[in-house]
C-alpha cells in the first residue's frame, strides 16, 4: 500500500515554481520546508478503526485506500501524520478531528 | 434496536424504550458536563464587544471532559517547553468556544430526534453525522470511566464494578459500527 501511494505521488512531479496550497494526502516522507507543520492523529482505544477510516475520508476528501493507510499506521504505529501545511491551515484540521472526537495534535516540523 | 439501514438520503433505525433512555440519559450527562465547562468560561468586556470569544487557556481537570476536550499539542511525555505550553493555552483558548458549541450542538440533534419512550429514528444524512459524533463522544466518556483498553475482554469479572456498565459500552460500538456502516461512501457507486 505504501509503495502504491508512493508511486502515483512520483507520476505526476508538481513543477518547482508552482505553490501548492491545496490540500493533499501526503505523509511526513513528502512535507517539504514550506509546509512546516504537521497534524498528527494518535492512537487510542476508544475510537472505532471503521469510523476514523470514515473520519479522515469525509474531513480530507482521501479515499478510502488512503484514509485506511493513514488509520493503519493510527493503529500498529501509535500515530499517523494525516496533513501538513500552514499553521492555519493545521490549526484547521486539528480543530475538526476534535470535534470529531479524534486525538490530534499539531507539531512545528524541525 | 435494529442495524441501521440506509435509504437514499436517509438512514433509519428502531431503539427500544430502555435503549432510547440509556442513549438520552448519558448524552443529557455529557451535555451538561460540556455546558457547565462554557458557563465557567470568564466573559470579559472587549470579547462581548468584538464578538470574538475566548475559551479557557487550561486543560480541565476532570479526565473525561480533558479526552473531549484535547490539548493541540501533546503535553505528557517529555517535559514541554515554554513555548509549546504557551502555545496549546493560546490555541485552546481560541478553538474551545467552538469546539464546545460543535459538540453541544451534536448532542441537541440526537435529543431532538431520540423518541424518549423509544420507536423509529428517521434521520437526514447530516444529522446521522450528528448521532455519529454524539454517540463517539459517549463512548469516549465512558470509555475513560471503564479505562477501556485495547485488551479489554468482551466481559469483566462480575464482581468487577465495571462490569454492568460494560455492556452499555459495548452496545454503543455496536450501534456506531453500523452507523458507520450505512454511511460509508461506496466506492463501487
Amino acid at each position: 500500500m505504501v509503495g502504491m501511494s508512493v508511486g502515483i505521488r512520483a507520476s505526476t512531479p508538481v513543477p518547482v515554481e508552482q505553490e501548492q496550497t491545496r490540500a493533499e494526502p501526503v505523509g511526513s516522507e513528502y512535507a517539504a520546508e514550506d509546509k512546516p507543520w504537521q497534524t498528527v492523529v494518535w492512537n487510542d482505544p476508544v475510537n472505532l478503526m471503521s469510523y476514523v477510516t470514515y473520519v479522515f475520508q469525509k474531513l480530507f476528501g482521501y479515499s478510502r485506500e488512503h484514509a485506511t493507510k493513514l488509520m493503519l499506521d493510527v493503529h500498529h504505529k501509535g500515530k499517523a501524520i494525516v496533513s501538513s501545511g500552514s499553521k492555519e491551515k493545521v490549526e484547521g484540521d486539528v480543530a475538526k478531528l476534535h470535534a470529531a472526537g479524534l486525538w490530534a495534535t499539531m507539531e512545528h516540523q524541525s | 434496536m435494529i442495524p441501521w439501514e440506509r435509504r437514499g438520503d436517509t438512514v433509519i433505525s428502531k431503539l427500544d424504550r430502555r435503549e432510547a433512555t440509556v442513549l438520552r440519559g448519558l448524552i443529557t450527562q455529557i451535555d451538561g458536563m460540556l455546558r457547565a465547562r462554557l458557563e465557567a468560561t470568564p466573559r470579559d468586556e472587549l470579547s462581548e464587544l468584538t464578538g470574538i470569544r475566548t475559551g479557557m487557556s487550561t486543560a480541565p481537570d476532570d479526565p473525561i471532559l480533558s479526552r473531549l476536550l484535547p490539548d493541540f499539542h501533546r503535553m505528557d511525555g517529555e517535559e514541554p517547553s515554554k513555548e509549546e505550553r504557551d502555545s496549546a493555552a493560546a490555541l485552546r483558548s481560541l478553538h474551545e468556544p467552538e469546539l464546545l458549541d460543535l459538540k453541544t450542538g451534536v448532542a441537541g440533534v440526537v435529543l431532538d430526534t431520540c423518541p424518549a419512550n423509544g420507536g423509529s429514528v428517521k434521520l437526514s444524512l447530516e444529522q446521522a453525522d450528528a448521532w455519529l459524533s454524539a454517540v463517539n463522544d459517549v463512548r469516549l466518556a465512558l470509555g475513560t470511566t471503564l479505562d477501556v483498553s485495547e485488551d479489554m475482554p468482551d466481559e469483566l469479572p462480575e464482581d468487577d464494578p465495571r462490569s454492568p456498565h460494560l455492556g452499555v459500552y459495548q452496545w454503543l460500538t455496536w450501534m456506531q459500527e453500523h452507523l458507520v456502516m450505512a454511511l460509508s461512501p461506496d466506492d463501487d457507486r
